[in-house]
């Protein structure tokens, strides 16, 4: 099969695993599924067949975690991951608001994709900024705080 | 010893015992669904919550741990309050068709439900739906009633030792399902059926066949391995519907391997024999039991006494009871014929041991070893529960190495591994006796010769795990090994020096029996040409060492009676079939490979004029007219073939020293491993266990350096030859081979064409 993790993946899931004791290699899980998509931006079958089988692990194993987390994406997602979070706090300060507005204008509902594969929309869980809601994160790594929808407008034509 | 009072009952437990342990010492019911005691706490059901006093809320038994002076209540308001509101929960997505479900009458929720629940649900909403996932031949799924207890995870992870199932997803969306288009293909995982406590997860070949209660619980023991598993066998108007495990702590645990579990689906198999049948003139005719015992008495007596008492032989699969084997034995020595046998599958014969080989102790006192070696086994396959004991020892710090002629994975940690081809065993074990006298500073026996061999790093660790309380084990491969008395004699030199206790993992459920009534007399039987033979339960193309040298000798013979409950296995080659028994059709004996003798009844009555094997013998001793042959039940020859204790004849020492020195190797050598679904006649019919990947078509497996060497890679088709025979077969890569290794299955209709299962081989392209 071919490799479809690269060097530089393994190499960094190589430091995660060295933070657990050598017989605890699959803490380091989260960290290495975290590496993968990046790298692929999304978790294929096959790449967590093989998050497995470089972690030793069964491939259901890495499978129970990638599923349990909705920060791990087990579908194709577009060039640009928005995720906004409607749980409540974020919903009483305009979370919703701010989600409905991204569906009207991208013109797609939750978890699907715009036809140019830019973006995907997704509905997230709190995350930890309910001081600054609205808040939206791209690509999981990025957080955007107090988006209204100027700030969205803006955001989007940040993103090329 | 902390104390614990529960329900107004005292008792003290050990630190580090739980709430359930404690209850369970009690004999006090909790009631749970994801608790068992063979598996780790999950604690994710939540019914077996209760009262603790000085807690602030109910606690899940299974995983609190006693403290000094607890006082539980299990039925206290506080603690039924928490159990119906479980099971409130537990019931809302579960769907309401216990009418059609397998489970129904069986099922934990059901009678949990009806002892802890509320009478109605509260929930009108609407239910959730789980698609089925496929885990292939012997499971079924019904993934909508799961209510994960994560029960069979667990055991796929701990007990199987390779996690096939999990837990996916989250929350109202946590779906129990094998990795992507994965089947669950453990050699044990139908314990899952028995431990999923709803029917998410039932038995394939046994849905819609019958309701539980209508089935009639009747005991027996398996007939497979040698570990002699203890069944509960499962019978509806005299035919098997099902089996399953019947506890056993010192055997067979709670478990059942696939093939015990399975292998009833032969019984009702169509090519049952049901009626003597006699050839003539190449046809097929039913006739009478009298005419065909008449018969078969006159040919054996008009052959012994044409051309001499070594002109006829019996001989009979291991899986035959000790009765069986005994009446078997009688009857030869009646017509005054030496040659039965029963190691079918051995091709070494110069070994004489002071007993019967045996385990060399008790499987329980095995699993407490400090170390074992196994040697020339693929134990997951050979001896699937005792693999399993083994794991779970060496999960507990057990120091298990391993010397074959494969990387089987045992799927368990191990501590050293050899690694050989097939014919250098027998030097890979004595580079471990070396290792093991230069470290003791003592030399080995004299017939054992040592001079030649080179000792390794790894055969020096694994000679230095071996300490007084461990074990040497010799597995099927070992057994069937054309050197198996040098095999034999080295790991008995070890066990000497090491003081490790030298043991035999028998092939089959009466293996220890049939030494103990010495029905394994005369050795390779086909050495000399026979005029008349007899097989019992044997399919000599199958069951023996050498197909193609078997199948020549029975077709040369005069006159051949098979005793067998399948006729269309030997229809090739006999004269005369007598249809007998199979294990649940008759009452029986079998001693597995601790020394345990096992009796058992028939469960339903014999099939069409089938007959009991001991009473087909016994009938034609009569006819003959011997003395003798008057018992009157299997009990009664049970006690004369097995008068006084077993014990003190069972022993692996050698009674005579057999010759070891190294030989050299070269060219290329078949592993002719026996498949795990091709064991026995039972087995090799049995639909379900035949379309698992465990009994997948044999092919031609090697490394890919061998392959490169014969210009084959993967998917070409290939025709091994080996002297007398050849087989036209599949190429495949397979890196658990060494170099110069052809593993072709034996007993395998694809493979009867070949010779020894360990002989020289040559490779050709076909085509």
């Amino acid at each position: 099969m071919p490799q479809l993790l690269s060097n530089e993946a393994r190499a960094l899931i190589d430091r995660e695993v060295a933070k657990y004791p050598a017989e605890h290699k699959r803490s380091a899980v989260m960290g290495a599924l975290r590496i993968a998509q990046t790298e692929h931006r999304w978790l294929s079958e096959e790449l967590v067949a093989e998050v497995a089988d470089y972690l030793q692990m069964a491939p259901v194993a890495v499978y129970e975690v990638a599923s349990f987390y909705n920060m791990y994406d087990l579908k194709p997602v577009g060039r640009y991951k928005l995720t906004v979070c409607t749980n409540l706090p974020c919903a009483l300060s305009g979370g919703v608001t701010a989600a409905e507005y991204l569906k009207q204008k991208l013109g797609i509902g939750f978890g699907e994709t715009t036809a140019d594969g830019k973006f995907t929309l997704v509905e997230g869980e709190c995350m930890g900024a309910c001081g600054s809601a609205p808040v939206m994160l791209v690509n999981n790594h990025k957080m955007c705080a107090s988006m209204t929808p100027d700030e969205i407008d803006k955001k989007l034509g940040e993103l090329e | 010893m902390l104390e614990i009072e529960i329900d107004g009952k005292k008792t003290t437990v050990a630190p580090g015992s739980t709430v359930m342990d404690a209850a369970r010492a009690l004999g006090v019911h909790i009631p749970h669904f994801c608790y068992h005691k063979k598996l780790s706490i999950a604690a994710s059901c939540r019914m077996c919550l209760v009262e603790v006093e000085k807690a602030p809320k109910p606690l899940p038994a299974c995983a609190t741990p006693v403290t000094a002076g607890m006082v539980v209540k299990t039925h206290s308001n506080a603690a039924v309050t928490a159990q119906k509101g479980v099971m409130e929960f537990l019931l809302i997505n579960h769907p309401l068709d216990c009418p059609i479900c397998d489970q129904g009458g069986e099922c934990h929720l059901q009678d949990i439900a009806v002892g802890y629940g509320a009478g109605e649900s509260r929930y009108r909403e609407e239910k959730r739906i789980v698609p089925n996932k496929d885990l292939g031949p012997l499971i079924t799924t019904e993934m909508t009633r799961c209510i994960h207890c994560s029960r069979c995870v667990r055991f796929t992870e701990e007990v199987a030792g390779y996690q096939e199932l999990g837990l996916a997803h989250r929350g109202e969306h946590s779906e129990v399902m094998p990795f992507l288009g994965k089947t669950v293909n453990s050699e044990i995982s139908g314990n899952v059926i028995d431990l999923c406590p709803v029917g998410a997860l039932t038995s394939k070949p046994f849905r819609y066949t019958v309701r539980a209660w209508e089935l009639s619980r009747r005991k027996s023991i398996a007939p497979h391995d040698g570990l002699g598993s203890n069944l509960i066998v499962q019978v509806k108007n005299h035919k098997v519907m099902r089996v399953l495990p019947l506890e056993n702590e010192a055997i067979n645990e709670c478990w059942l391997s696939d093939r015990d579990r399975f292998s009833y689906e032969a019984l009702n198999s169509a090519s049952r024999a049901t009626k003597p049948q006699v050839k003539k003139d190449g046809q097929w005719i039913e006739t009478d039991w009298q005419s065909a015992l008449e018969l078969v008495a006159g040919k054996l007596k008009d052959t012994v006494a044409a051309h001499g008492r070594d002109s006829v032989a019996a001989l009979a699969t291991p899986n035959s009871t000790v009765e069986e084997l005994f009446m078997l034995r009688k009857l030869m020595a009646g017509l005054g014929v030496e040659q039965v046998e029963t190691r079918l599958r051995a091709a070494d014969f110069r070994l004489h041991t002071a007993g019967a080989t045996w385990l060399g102790q008790s499987i329980a006192e095995l699993a407490q070893s400090d170390a074992v070696l196994v040697i020339g086994s693929n134990i997951r396959k050979e001896q699937p529960l005792l693999a399993q004991r083994l794991r779970q020892s060496a999960k507990r710090g057990m120091k298990l190495s391993v010397l074959n002629p494969a990387r089987y994975d045992l799927l368990a940690p191990l501590a050293g591994e050899l690694i050989v081809r097939p014919d250098q065993m027998v030097e890979a074990l004595l580079t471990v006796l070396k290792a093991a006298c230069e470290a003791a500073g003592k030399t080995a026996p004299a017939h054992i010769d040592l001079s030649s061999i080179e000792v390794c790093d790894a055969s020096r660790s694994i000679a230095a795990t071996l300490t007084a309380h461990s074990a040497i084990l010799l597995g099927n491969l070992a057994a069937h090994h054309p050197r198996y008395a040098e095999l034999h004699a080295a790991a008995a030199a070890l066990a000497e020096l090491s003081g490790a206790k030298l043991g035999v993992m028998s092939e089959a459920a009466n293996t220890v029996g049939a030494q103990l009534i010495g029905a394994e007399t005369s050795g390779n039987l086909f050495a000399s040409p026979k005029k008349a033979l007899i097989l019992l339960n044997a399919e000599v193309q199958f069951d023996c060492h050498n197909a193609t040298e078997a199948l020549a000798a029975v077709r040369a013979a005069d006159f051949v009676v098979a005793l067998n409950p399948f006729a269309d296995g030997v229809k090739d080659y006999a004269d005369v079939i007598l249809p007998v028994a199979p294990f649940t059709e008759t009452s029986g004996t079998f001693v597995n490979m601790e020394g345990r003798a096992q009796s058992f009844n028939g469960v339903v009555r014999p099939l069409g004029e089938t007959r009991p094997a001991w009473k087909v013998l016994r009938v034609l001793g009569n006819v003959l007219g011997f003395n003798g042959f008057d018992y009157e039940s299997s009990e009664a020859i049970r006690d004369e073939a097995l008068a006084g204790d077993i014990a003190p004849r069972l022993s692996n020492a050698l009674k005579a020293p057999v010759a070891v020195k190294a030989q050299a190797a070269s060219g290329l050598v078949r592993l002719g491993e026996v498949p795990l679904y091709q064991l026995d006649a039972l087995t090799r019919r049995a639909p379900a266990l035949q379309a698992t990947a465990d009994a997948a078509e044999p092919a031609l497996r090697a490394n890919a350096a061998t392959l490169a060497g014969l210009s084959l890679k993967a998917g070409d088709s290939a025709c091994a030859a080996q002297a007398g025979g050849k087989a036209l077969l599949c190429v495949r890569e397979d890196t658990t081979l060494p170099d110069g290794v052809i593993h072709i299955a034996g007993s395998h209709p694809l493979t009867t064409g070949l010779g020894g299962l360990f002989a020289p081989v040559t490779v050709e392209r076909a085509g």
